[in-house]
């Protein structure tokens, strides 16, 4: 990239031709090893997808019947966790880009990654030891008080450990780097924008509405697809946070509550054999597929918006 | 004021005057004190409650809605006295700062949790013995931690010379499809679940192994498809920052394109590689989905990487937690206690990653 391609060629050394190469093998590994995953995944679950309760024991009857409310709860659990992170990171992103003092910020921003370090399964222990049991109160309150709403229906999970547990977890879990991607948005606003805005007498809050929020739309939206990329492959903190039932309902705060592929894998296959674990694999090629499918959309609209991005 | 009592003092500094600038304001340490009237109404109700239900008091539960007393209160004085525009600034701020607030709870309420309930079996026994025939109380980690450490190393073989070649590859050499194509799927692998990554790995040995192997070199290849995407992401930024008069001047002097990497680009963005190599390995370690599939758990120390299953710290704590015997507490104060050290292990790598990046940073101009 540092030369144009106009001018003359240097001499191919023997010591070039080497590193060149093992360079192109290297970039071309990452292609083989995602195709490795595709196939070998399809591979492993092309068994599953017609089997039925006959050749596999964890099917109650058809593959199908088996993954639908585990595909309904992960979407759910990973939607409930954006809704909460969303405006939540949103919040941070601001403090850290325009109202905590310039000195602090980078440590601020540090400390927020600090929860990026914390591994999955100790936010799980954590989930169960601390949060539910915290939240309890606050779910027999809700039930008691606004039962009638249907979501907060009841009766109430005496544990604590319900999808709605889960999913602050997960959005815990998704929060640094949804405030990652928007405090580097947010810092990329021109500066003669805002500078704009505030010489016209607008407050902060209105500077960062009509200057700050409209150029980072694009870098939300990646953030938060992004963001439920990762709440939709959490494993292991929904797989001890969540008691599931399997059961296919909106209910939040009942001890009833669907499963993820995710967590469903991680507690049945170490005791699976024979088909089921085609099943489980099965499973899984789904979830990957939807994150596959989740993620290219969100780099998409980040490499859309980096072609008109107004910060020249 | 002193001021007053000389005589040759002009009467329009003791007279307070009208400022145009700061009328129809709050004064500036308004806020807190309408944050410390919050806070010590609902402290007031939580006592009463406190005395009445006859329960302990709930100092959080006082905290909290204090603070979100403070948010419509502060847009009501605001209103009152500056108007519906700054009313809504002051609101914002409120609800800006709250949400930071909010982050920070988890966080320390998990750091509280793992450093009191962890220290209680984070003693020598825990660090000189396996799981190897202990049923009760004792025990300890030494075979997660050879296996964490096995197939972590493992996976940073496996995965540093891919992804520094690949990024070195985006950097230097790719032009069109292809590197747009590896750039476009290495932000794609970044986003692979890592139960996904352990199925492949396990996938992928039970086909030529026989179903159901679990053995320490999956465990690897699940972490290595987890960290090339973040070590090419990493180093490709570094390399990228590497400036262009560098290569110009050693390309100048007849250096051979390949030795001007070696030898120019790598040293200069060592430091930055390094730090990116050791958050990537961070984010690994921590990694229990995968290796609960591909590795599986053993009580037993195990250092073949290509026979029999392998422990490591993250699965130890999910396994403890899971599989609890007689007596529970002995094995939930296990699981605590590997989750202290796996937390130290990780911060340790990032502080160190820090470290690092600070102070072997190549020194520019600035």
């Amino acid at each position: 990239m540092s030369t144009a391609s106009t001018v003359i060629k240097a001499k191919q050394r023997p010591g070039d031709r080497v590193f060149s190469g093992s360079a192109v093998f290297a970039g071309s590994m990452i292609l083989v090893t995602l195709a490795a995953v595709a196939i070998f995944l399809i591979v492993q679950s092309l068994p599953a997808l017609f089997a039925t309760s006959e050749d596999a024991s964890i099917l109650p009857t058809n593959f199908w019947a088996y993954v639908g409310p585990l595909i309904f709860g992960t979407v759910w659990a990973s939607a409930l966790a954006l809704l909460m992170a969303l405006p939540v990171s949103i919040g941070i992103a601001l403090f850290i880009s325009h109202y905590a003092p310039r000195r602090l910020a980078s440590v601020l921003g540090y400390i927020v990654d600090l929860l990026a370090a914390v591994p999955s399964v100790v936010f799980g222990l954590w989930g169960i030891g601390v949060l539910a049991p915290a939240v309890q109160p606050l779910y027999s309150w809700l039930v008691d008080n606004l039962g009638w709403f249907p979501l907060f229906a009841g009766p109430v999970s005496g544990t604590g450990r319900t999808i709605l547990t889960a999913a602050i977890v997960l959005a815990v879990m998704v929060l640094p780097i949804m405030t990652a991607i928007n405090r580097e948005v947010f810092l990329q606003t021109p500066v003669l924008h805002e500078e704009a805005a505030l010489a016209l007498g607008a407050t902060r809050w209105e500077m960062i509405r009509t200057a700050v929020l409209p150029f980072g739309r694009s870098g939300i939206i990646s953030a938060s697809v992004l963001g439920l990329g990762r709440a939709l492959g959490e494993t292991m903190a929904v797989a001890m946070v969540l008691s599931a039932s399997g059961a296919l309902t909106f209910e939040l705060l009942t001890s009833v509550n669907p499963s993820t592929i995710a967590a469903n894998i991680a507690l049945s296959f170490p005791e699976a054999y024979g088909p089921n674990v085609n099943v489980l694999i099965a499973t899984g090629l789904i979830l990957f597929i939807v994150t596959f499918a989740v993620n290219a959309f969100a780099r998409w609209i980040v490499s859309r918006r980096k072609e008109f991005s107004g910060a020249n | 004021m002193t001021m007053t009592t000389k005589p040759d003092t002009p009467a329009a500094v003791t007279t307070p005057i009208q400022n145009s600038l700061t009328a129809g304001r709050l004064p500036t340490p308004a806020p807190w004190i309408i944050l410390g009237a919050a806070i010590a109404v609902s402290a007031a109700i939580f006592g009463v409650m406190a005395v009445a239900g006859g329960s302990g008091y709930n100092w959080g539960g006082a905290l909290l809605v204090g603070a979100l007393l403070y948010i419509p209160s502060v847009w009501l004085f605001s209103v009152l006295v500056e108007g519906r525009r700054r009313a809504m600034d002051r609101l914002v701020t409120a609800l800006v700062t709250g949400a930071f607030v909010l982050a920070m709870i988890p966080l320390v309420s998990l750091t509280i949790t793992v450093v009191t309930f962890g220290l209680a079996r984070f003693d020598a026994e825990f660090f000189t013995n396996s799981m190897r025939n202990v049923t009760g109380e004792g025990g300890g980690i030494v075979h997660a931690i050879v296996g964490t450490l096995l197939m972590t190393g493992t996976a940073a073989l496996i995965s540093i010379p891919i992804g520094l070649m690949t990024s070195v590859y985006l950097v230097e050499y790719g032009h069109g499809r292809l590197a747009r194509g590896i750039t476009f799927l290495v932000d794609v692998m970044t986003g692979i679940p890592s139960i996904v990554a352990g199925l492949f790995a396990y996938a992928v040995f039970s086909i030529f192994l026989g179903p159901g192997t679990r053995t320490g070199i999956a465990g690897a290849v699940s972490l290595a498809v987890l960290m090339i995407p973040v070590v090419v992401r990493s180093s490709e930024e570094m390399l990228r920052l590497v400036p262009n008069e560098l290569r110009e001047a050693a390309y100048a002097l007849g250096v051979p394109k390949w030795l001007t990497i070696v030898k120019v680009v790598l040293p200069t963005s060592m430091a930055g590689i390094t730090t990116g190599i050791m958050l990537s390995i961070a984010r690994v370690i921590g990694e229990t989905a995968p290796l609960l599939i591909a590795a599986g758990f053993t009580a037993s120390v195990n250092y073949n990487m290509f026979d029999g299953r392998m422990q490591s710290l993250p699965v130890f704590v999910y396994t403890q937690y899971a599989n609890q015997g007689n007596p529970p507490q002995a094995y939930l104060d296990r699981a605590w206690a590997a989750a202290l050290t796996l937390i130290l292990i990780v911060m340790a790598l990032n502080l160190i990653a820090r470290l690092v990046a600070r102070f072997f940073a190549p020194k520019f101009g600035r």
